[in-house]
């Protein structure tokens, strides 16, 4: 018996034992629920610990080092000063839907979360439609960020918000597209059936050409999708100050910088789950010990996290109309025919298989 | 001016926004009064004077010593070509013959300062496409110019190192060392520039075809450094008018024909490449002799109008002044490069995005303080 399955099996048995049905569901939800939210937050801390660490990297700096080992401690420090920081408004904001645009960021970047398969047994929501949920949540985000440009009542704000608009709608159909590509090969939307079928190989050398085409394009758009450099127009300091969270200070300002860290980890985790095998090892060398898939799970997205970190801190950013063309004149038509790669070569049965 | 009108039904209506005087891409208090439509622009007016200290009024009231250490606070980027454009105008007018060896000097030092000047420019260049990284690679480059002139006249960026006659202090004993120590550095490091931004393909979309200026508006703006030659007008005045050593040695003038912002970006890459050359050929034979030659205490200009100019890093600066005989200047008028090169923003900016105009603006190179005086 597996010592992590057996903890949750031990838990769920108590709680049903000591009451009933419907109380002991609701239990369980709220503890697993806290559970990712406390892990998550921390995640969120961590990651913006990385990005500046791997910018001072990239930039002939230190980092963050003062505060705890290694400045390990240093956004814990900086999440406490926005906490205890004043909560500044505008006037003549849209009060209503200023307080609320930062819920939306950051519930939807904690929801998605829930599907995502950390290991075998580390997965709190495994729907039928798992890829279908992520593709839907992730793009309710850009609401808030809507929400946010607009009841501010300030115009680099709106401009922001617009341009948000306009980017995660377009770069959606990519990041869809691209993630029905390797569906193809699985033919489920089942995130655990996803990682069952990449037993025999991860899907990106299952699909090969295509696959990989298809991960470019992820990879790119999904940048867009998280609204980070190259694509930060949202945010595009030397043009719009601070794009649509302006007006925004303290932890409601938090709750929008956490957003973007998350999502760009759950970004990354949806590339290692649908093309790198989520927490299957390479070769299944670790096949013996299941509990070290969530570190397997975290390390590729980590490497790819750090991908994105790349990007951002060596690309200039694209103009909006470039961003537009980029999408519809380029990405949409290769998806496309990609997909259509994809279904030949499905098949056909080219998909090579261990 | 066409209207991003889809069809008859929609309808698109100009909005007025400020960006300024507070902006990270005004690089300084510039006020922009910019008339949006959607996200293409339609106008820009430029308001000045959140940084006027009236420099030129104060030049009346103070001795011409004084005047060279207020020129440093125009243009702080160029501090020490300002320091000279005064120091010229004075010694022409008083007709003092500097020895060689202080115009030798002059000359390295005015180099480093348009490398380091252009290195800046480099970094926030980068930062204001987006690139953040660039800023830091430039300022490890230019901390070490920072450093010899720290060592040689005790400052990092207003340096009051050349006074009426000469200098203030000889070079360091280090000076030729450390200069060379920074060529060979910087000759290795110059190239990473281009792999970093220039050849970026995100960059080139940015920048080749936007903020266009022909050759006819380039003149008719006044446009004059790197802004002018981008557009193929040939103004350095380091070449037409050399004045200090620089009629001894040989340089190419960067000129670019294209007009767009992309040759203004080229022109001053290749500048920093002249530069280097410039001060290679003179470090190794600096003459021996005076740092200055004694003036009088007071000085006092003969009666007349005298002008100078110069080639700063943003193009050409003119002092203008007029004496009536006694230890101030009755006026004293400086023709800074950046007002006029501002003055193109509007024409280059509209009909391009929110993107271009703070990217052409990069390329403009303005140092606020120098606008306003």
């Amino acid at each position: 018996m597996n010592l992590s399955l057996s903890i949750t099996k031990n838990i769920h048995d108590w709680l049903f034992n000591m009451m009933p049905e419907t109380a002991a569901s609701l239990t369980e939800m709220t503890l697993i629920a806290t559970v990712y939210l406390a892990v998550f937050a921390v995640t969120g801390l961590f990651l913006v610990l990385l990005e500046r660490k791997v910018a001072a990297w990239f930039q002939l700096r230190l980092g963050p080092n003062r505060v705890g080992p290694w400045g390990l401690l240093q956004t814990m420090a900086d999440a406490l000063k926005l906490v205890s920081k004043e909560l500044t408004g505008t006037v003549n904001a849209d009060k209503f839907l200023y307080n609320l645009a930062p819920y939306f960021v950051i519930i939807t970047a904690l929801m998605a979360l829930a599907v995502l398969p950390f290991s075998g047994e580390f997965q709190a929501f495994d729907i039928n439609i798992g890829i279908f949920f992520l593709i839907a949540i992730s793009s309710i985000g850009v609401i808030g960020i809507l929400l946010a440009g607009w009841s501010s009542n300030n115009k680099f704000a709106l401009i922001g918000a617009m341009r948000s608009g306009v980017q995660t709608i377009s770069y959606e159909l990519s990041v869809g597209l691209s993630l029905l590509t390797v569906i193809l090969i699985t033919g489920t939307l089942q995130l655990s059936e996803i990682v069952e079928v990449q037993r025999n190989g991860w899907l990106i050398v299952q699909g090969h050409i295509p696959a990989i085409f298809a991960f470019m394009i992820y990879m790119i758009s999904g940048t867009a999708e998280t609204n980070r450099a190259p694509f930060d127009l949202v945010e595009a300091e030397s043009e719009l100050g601070a794009g649509f969270h302006t007006e925004y200070s303290g932890m409601k300002f938090a709750y929008f910088f956490l957003a973007e860290f998350i999502n760009m980890f759950i970004i990354a985790s949806i590339a290692t789950t649908i093309f790198f095998g989520a927490w299957l090892s390479p070769f299944g060398i670790t096949e013996s010990l299941p509990w070290l898939g969530v570190f397997w799970f975290l390390g590729k997205t980590l490497v790819l996290v750090f991908l994105m970190m790349w990007f951002r801190w060596t690309f200039p950013r694209l103009r909006i109309d470039q961003l537009l063309t980029l999408e519809w004149k380029y990405l949409l038509p290769l998806n496309l025919m990609n997909l259509v790669l994809m279904a030949i070569i499905v098949w056909l049965n080219l998909t090579i298989q261990f | 001016m066409e209207t991003s009108t889809v069809n008859n039904n929609f309808k698109s209506e100009e909005y007025f926004i400020n960006m300024g005087p507070q902006h990270p891409a005004t690089h300084g208090v510039l006020r922009l009064l910019l008339t949006i439509d959607g996200e293409t622009i339609k106008k820009v007016e430029p308001d000045l004077g959140y940084i006027h200290r009236s420099i030129e009024k104060m030049c009346e009231r103070d001795s011409y010593q004084q005047i060279v250490h207020l020129t440093d606070r125009m243009d702080y980027l160029s501090s020490n070509i300002n320091n000279e454009a005064v120091c010229l105008a004075v010694e022409n007018a008083l007709q003092i013959e500097v020895p060689d060896r202080v115009k030798v000097i002059r000359t390295i030092i005015g180099e480093l300062t348009r490398i380091a000047s252009h290195n800046l420019w480099w970094g926030v260049m980068g930062m204001d496409v987006g690139a953040l990284t660039t800023y830091f690679y430039a300022f490890r480059d230019r901390e070490m110019i920072n450093d010899i002139f720290e060592e040689t006249c005790g400052a990092r960026l207003t340096m009051n190192y050349n006074i009426p006659g000469g200098l203030m202090f000889d070079i360091h004993p280090n000076f030729v060392k450390r200069v060379k120590e920074f060529i060979a550095h910087f000759k290795t490091k110059l190239p990473e520039y281009d792999t970093l931004l220039t050849n970026n393909v995100i960059f080139q979309k940015r920048m080749r075809g936007v903020g266009m200026l022909s050759k006819e508006d380039a003149i008719s703006y006044g446009a004059s450094g790197p802004v002018g030659r981008g557009s193929g007008y040939s103004c350095d005045v380091r070449k037409l008018h050399p004045y200090s050593a620089l009629d001894k040695v040989t340089f190419n003038e960067a000129l670019r024909t294209e007009g767009d912002s992309f040759a203004r970006y080229e022109v001053r890459i290749q500048e920093m490449w002249e530069s280097m050359s410039i001060v290679e050929q003179l470090i190794d034979n600096i003459p021996e002799g005076d740092y200055k030659v004694e003036t009088n205490a007071v000085i006092k200009l003969p009666k007349g109008e005298f002008y100078q100019k110069v080639e700063t890093a943003r193009g050409e600066l003119g002092v203008y002044i007029i004496s009536t005989g006694t230890k101030n200047p009755y006026r004293l008028k400086f023709r800074s490069p950046g007002f006029s090169n501002l003055s193109l923003l509007n024409h280059i900016a509209v009909g391009g995005k929110i993107g271009d105009l703070v990217a052409s603006m990069a390329t403009l190179d303005l140092v606020i303080p120098d606008i306003d005086r």
